[in-house]
């Protein structure tokens, strides 16, 4: 057995990058943001993060990162080579989770005390718009096209598909109890909704105007976990649309959906109430943060099997990654 | 008698969701019974008491309703008992058929079965009363507020969770403490706990606290609680507020105290902070300029029942919003780790207990392992074969 994981590490590093690549995971309740090297799996090194570091992302060239510290009100800026600290971006009160657009310039970020998602221009540092939503603003998608921003509303329980060009609101879906996270298919034409409370993922079309319908929703069931720790939070889909990948919080699992059918194929065991997860730039590898157990699950992608786990700081929350 | 009226915010957009106009009109009703002051001043109760959950129970309504072109208006009544029931006349005759109850179970069975010739739903936020979910149950009434036989299981489970199997149950002597201890007792065989030693502590009246009345309790307590049989835990069934607060460090035996005293069970606290309830809190304290209660949490929780039927069901009528919350679709975030929905067979509303020590969220009831076949929730009150209730059928 134990030769056998050694050979499957071994494959794994063999096949990995040219480059080595880092991750970056936000530690909630560490307030440090811990590097790991996406090809060794070592951690590189650890640097505070701000008071209470939860959504995290990096510019579109790799160099810059940013973090939401919750506590301080304020995006966190870091330089992704030296990790030093850069000047600081509004947010708005209390950010939890963003998007930047892929031209880097503009961040749209959540506010969940107020009801407002914030557009703030990352080259001016300035704030550009506020934009009322519903109550408790959480997950924040973008449309491939970058024309939508979809924001999803927690006790509201809506997605609310904003204009990019006005910052206006021009669709609202409702879907189930307490939704956390929006994602985009890579040609735009999906878009998948968790909602952690309710306990589903709902999946919309999306057409050629961006106007979204509500075509399903995929339940989860795994035996032996009762259902009401079955808690979509993170998801991310494969960039050819087949796959989609949900992170179920407590139960410790993430589930592997047939995007295209939307059945559930699998369900892939992580570590302790795992929380986000993202891909490597490759697509090789989905890291997932896992909150209770202080550790990533790195998952092949191809074979959708974990391969090991790697301890970063307290309370991982989110999670990137760069080439 | 005062009548705050808080409008919803609205602004429109366009919205892929059918907009269909519903205005929604509710009134929590709360009648202020003479009390004596707690033992505690953090028990004082503010006069917005239940009335500033409303409030944000209505804007949270409202922000979702922008969204929607529904409109909601939340109306707050406090009233002596001598007054309820005109209050209760008036409310109907201004049209509201969504009300909220703040009051003791004699006069909510009473209000609530006036109510009925008109339609109105009623939703309990206040009495904890067995027989209200029992053999006094009504069809247009859902409780909110856990009942005793809930909380006494969340602190039961907790105990048998600790293993502290042998319990020294001190009761007070007041109808409502009589009513807890049974509760307790109940919660006892139901999960094979021992209650080794069973007593009264009676109410001799006067006031609760006086200054440096410390000096008596340090000398008294213990006391009062010598020569008893052997036990893990100090269960204290004293829900009129006289004794359980003391008991922690003046007991004769040095244990941990659980219930009235000690690690006590509520819907909601202050301090709570898991599962995204910290939004909660900095809501409501922006909102009202203080902590929030139970009793504000389960106004909240009452408003956001009407929220979520007129939200899914695009209906405000009584029994629409009724139906709604009963059926299989109904389920609501409600900052407790799951979905609240609610029991279609007594109108109880299911969900989670928190275990609080005065600071922090200690615990959560239902415990790992207890186990129930449609909810772990169903393990903590009364089950579907245990009540009498009919009103539902």
């Amino acid at each position: 057995m134990k030769r056998l994981l050694l050979t499957v590490a071994c494959a794994a590093l063999t096949s990995g990058p040219a480059l080595a690549g880092k991750a970056f995971v936000s530690n909630e309740r560490g307030n440090t943001i811990t590097v790991v090297d996406t090809e060794t799996w070592e951690v590189i090194t650890e640097f505070p993060g701000g008071n209470r570091p939860r959504g995290i992302t990096v510019s579109p060239d790799g160099g810059t990162l940013y973090v939401c510290a919750s506590d301080d009100n304020i995006i966190r800026v870091f330089d992704t080579e030296t990790y030093e600290e850069l000047p600081s971006l509004p947010s708005g009160p209390d950010p939890e989770l963003f998007i930047l657009e892929p031209s880097g310039k503009r961040l749209y970020i959540a506010n969940e005390d107020d009801n407002l998602v914030t557009v703030t221009d990352t080259e001016t540092r300035t704030i550009l718009a506020e934009v009322p939503v519903g109550v408790e603003p959480e997950g924040m998608g973008m449309s491939p096209d970058a024309k939508f921003v979809v924001n999803t509303s927690e006790t509201t329980n809506m997605a609310h598909f904003i204009s990019t060009e006005d910052y206006t609101i021009k669709h609202n879906i409702l879907v189930d109890q307490r939704p956390r996270y929006a994602q985009y298919t890579a040609d735009g034409k999906r878009l998948f909704v968790t909602s952690e409370i309710g306990g589903t993922v709902s999946v919309m079309d999306i057409a050629e105007d961006g106007a979204p319908t509500l075509v399903g929703k995929i339940g989860f069931e795994v035996p032996g976990v009762q259902p009401e720790w079955l808690q979509p939070v993170g998801a991310k889909v494969t960039s050819d649309g087949k796959r989609l990948f949900v992170a179920l919080g407590p139960a410790n699992r993430v589930a592997v959906v047939d995007a295209q059918s939307l059945k559930v194929l699998d369900y892939i065991l992580v570590g302790q109430r795992v929380w986000q997860l993202n891909f490597t730039p490759d697509e090789k590898f989905l890291l997932t943060t896992n909150g209770n157990s202080n550790d990533i699950t790195i998952i092949d992608v191809a074979a959708e099997k974990a391969i090991k786990s790697v301890q970063v700081g307290q309370q991982p929350w989110g999670v990137v990654t760069i080439d | 008698m005062r009548i705050l009226p808080l409008f919803a915010a609205l602004f429109w957009c366009m919205s892929a969701v059918t907009a269909v106009a519903i205005e929604v009109k509710a009134t929590v009703l709360r009648i202020d019974y003479p009390s004596l002051l707690p033992i505690s001043r953090y028990d004082l109760k503010p006069d917005d008491l239940g009335f500033a959950g409303a409030a944000l129970g209505d804007e949270d309504n409202g922000t979702t309703g922008g969204f929607l072109g529904h409109t909601y208006e939340t109306a707050t009544v406090a009233v002596s008992p001598e007054e309820a029931d005109a209050a209760m006349e008036q409310i109907i005759a201004d049209g509201v058929r969504l009300i909220v109850l703040m009051a003791e179970a004699p006069d909510i069975l009473r209000l609530t079965d006036q109510a009925a010739e008109s339609g109105v739903l009623v939703f309990n936020v206040s009495a904890p009363d067995i027989n209200l979910r029992d053999v006094n149950c009504r069809g247009n009434l859902l409780h909110i507020a856990p009942s005793r036989a809930m909380t006494a299981d969340a602190v039961a489970q907790f105990a048998v969770w600790k293993k502290w199997g042998d319990w020294f149950l001190l009761a007070g002597s007041n109808p409502e403490d009589v009513k807890l201890a049974d509760a307790y007792r109940r919660a006892a065989t139901k999960f094979g706990a021992k209650i080794a030693e069973d007593r009264i502590f009676a109410d001799t009246g006067g006031s609760r606290r006086t200054d440096s009345g410390h000096v008596l309790v340090q000398r008294q307590l213990p006391l009062d609680t010598q020569d008893v049989r052997d036990h893990d835990v100090v269960i204290a069934a004293d829900e009129t507020d006289y004794f359980g607060r003391y008991l922690s460090y003046h007991l004769w035996i040095p244990r941990p105290v659980m219930g009235s005293g000690g690690l006590r069970p509520t819907t909601f606290h202050g301090a709570h902070e898991a599962w995204g309830a910290t939004q909660f809190q900095t809501r409501f304290e922006e909102l009202t300029g203080r902590y929030v209660r139970p009793e504000d949490y389960n106004t909240w929780l009452a408003l956001r029942v009407i929220g979520e039927a007129v939200t899914r069901a695009s209906t405000a009528d009584p029994d629409g919003v009724r139906d709604y919350a009963l059926s299989d679709e109904f389920e609501l975030a409600a900052f407790k780790g799951q979905k609240v929905t609610f029991r279609d067979w007594n109108g109880q509303l299911r969900q989670p207990i928190l275990l609080y020590d005065g600071s922090i969220t200690v615990s959560v009831s239902p415990q790992e392992g207890f186990l129930h076949q449609v909810s772990p929730l169903d393990t903590l009150g009364l089950d579907r074969t245990e009540s009498s209730c009919q009103a539902f059928e």
